[in-house]
């Protein structure tokens, strides 16, 4: 029964790795940029949480109310201003360039609020649980962020599968001048996709301060679960990205009943043979279509 | 009523200058062929009248406004759509969806995707499929397709017949025959010189980036015609 629990634990915990991934693939999928401030983007948005619990003595998942917005406007912007400029020229200008912004905003963070760790308190909702019967039990906040991890994951399926925004998105992918040529402005489809993906991993920044303490040098962790969730599942497929949340999830649980210090070792592993034996992923879309 | 002015247009890639000061105009509800040998500039000045690059030197009004400084997706919103060779069919939509993104910032107008579906039966058949698993003709009758879902005022067709069979390009001119009659103005650029004179009611040809013929088709003998094209 314990093992039971402890891959339960680990299914919850990949709706929270999902929703790292889900940003950094869209962005990925949409203009093939890279963003390795992904994490840190993350961090920022829970600080921002926890200034915002601060200052108005709010419930930390009210503050998402706030942040959210904030951090896809910050995305538009960047998009707008930096970072469409170095599209079509390869990777490497945008790596090297959000690289930066990771160095800027640990650095800024750490200017601001010190580098004591925080946490953020949303009243009791992080220790309650459910008892399931038989001596399991889940947490309902770790239930809370699965759920919501789902929710999001649904609806972006249902913006990019369904809606004129969506076809847009996936048709600037496809080829951006034709797209133009379509009628479409890509500069601001590109701006509003980075605010789409700095809006999800606001939420998963926050969820993640509730669920465990931060620093402003945690992103860079949660940027490489990204990526691991990511490959696992293939990219270009929003479930694929779940279930690779998910196996991370319960890679790292599992590794860590094992032995408390192999719990993110287990994880790498288990990503390495996903890399080694399936490159493109376990769901990773041959041609999508109809998604 | 003049659609279209163009002044003394130039463009370059890079360093590679194609265009050297086109002059043309088009007139509502004409179809108008834009001729030459492979590497005349037809394209390229395709490309610059839908703004997919940028024109160095010139003019160019359309409906009575310059389109200086106007991006390609804007162009699209005045109503000036270029289908571009090649088709570029987007491979992750199917054929309905490269059709649905064609109205993505389109105008209201007399094509709809029944309107579109009804012109190429083979569109709405295949409507699910991905856009790339058609034909090459088929595809071409997608690209038009989609740069009909937007309303076009004036729909620039590049490169039509390349590529396909006889049987096929008959098919592709019928159904542009049918798209002048939807009062839809038309720009035609073709290497194949037949099929396109039978329809136009005014010629351009190009070559070497300049206009060396400019005229009413069924006036044009063919040794001007040649000596226009191949330049002897």
């Amino acid at each position: 029964m314990a093992w039971l629990d402890t891959v339960l634990q680990g299914v919850l915990l990949g709706g929270l790795y999902a929703l790292f991934a889900t940003g950094l693939s869209l962005i990925f999928g949409v203009m093939r940029l890279v963003n390795l401030a992904h994490g840190d983007f993350s961090i920022l948005a829970a600080f921002l949480a926890v200034v915002a619990v601060g200052t108005w003595s709010i419930n930390p998942l009210l503050a998402l109310v706030v942040v959210a917005p904030l951090m896809a406007a910050l995305g538009y912007a960047l998009q707008w201003l930096v970072l469409d400029r170095l599209l079509g020229r390869g990777m490497l200008p945008a790596v090297l360039v959000t690289f930066g912004f990771s160095v800027i905003i640990q650095n800024g963070l750490l200017e601001l609020f010190s580098a004591d760790s925080r946490r953020l308190n949303p009243g009791g909702i992080e220790t309650a649980s459910l008892a399931l019967g038989g001596g399991l039990a889940v947490g309902w906040f770790s239930l809370l962020t699965f759920a919501v991890a789902v929710l999001l994951l649904a609806a972006l399926h249902l913006l990019i599968g369904r809606s004129a925004i969506g076809r847009a998105f996936r048709a600037t992918s496809d080829d951006d001048a034709t797209a133009a040529l379509m009628g479409i402005d890509t500069r601001r489809l590109h701006g509003l996709a980075m605010a789409l993906s700095l809006a999800i991993v606001a939420v998963a920044g926050v969820f993640l301060g509730i669920r465990t303490t931060f620093t402003f040098s945690s992103g860079p962790d949660r940027l490489l679960f990204a990526f691991e969730a990511v490959i696992i599942g293939g990219l270009g497929s929003l479930w694929g990205t779940l279930v690779g949340g998910v196996i991370l999830g319960v890679a790292q649980t599992v590794g860590a009943k094992l032995s408390p210090g192999w719990g993110v070792l287990t994880g790498h592993l288990v990503f390495l043979a996903v890399l080694l034996l399936r490159p493109s992923g376990l769901f990773a879309p041959s041609r999508r279509v109809d998604s | 009523m003049t659609l279209l002015a163009v002044r003394e247009l130039s463009a370059s890639y890079g360093d590679f200058q194609a265009l050297f000061g086109v002059s043309l105009e088009v007139a509502e509800g004409e179809l108008v062929a834009v001729i030459g040998a492979n590497g005349a500039g037809k394209s390229t000045l395709l490309r610059a009248l839908a703004g997919a690059l940028p024109a160095a030197r010139g003019r160019v009004e359309f409906a009575g406004r310059s389109l200086e400084g106007r991006a390609a997706a804007g162009r699209v919103a005045l109503g000036l759509v270029l289908v571009p060779e090649g088709r570029r069919i987007f491979p992750s939509l199917s054929v309905e969806e490269n059709l649905r993104v064609g109205a993505y910032r389109g105008r209201p107008g007399p094509w709809t995707l029944a309107r579109v579906q009804a012109l190429f039966p083979i569109l709405r058949e295949r409507a699910r499929e991905p856009g790339t698993n058609l034909s090459g003709g088929e595809q071409q009758m997608l690209a038009i397709g989609r740069g009909l879902m937007a309303n076009p005022r004036l729909l620039l067709v590049d490169e039509i017949s390349l590529g396909l069979a006889p049987l096929v390009v008959k098919h592709l001119y019928e159904a542009l025959a049918t798209i002048r009659a939807e009062s839809t103005t038309l720009i035609v650029v073709e290497q194949d010189v037949s099929q396109v004179l039978a329809l136009a009611q005014r010629v351009y040809c190009l070559r070497k980036g300049a206009v060396s013929l400019e005229g009413v088709p069924a006036r044009l003998g063919r040794a001007q015609l040649a000596a226009a094209y191949f330049g002897t």
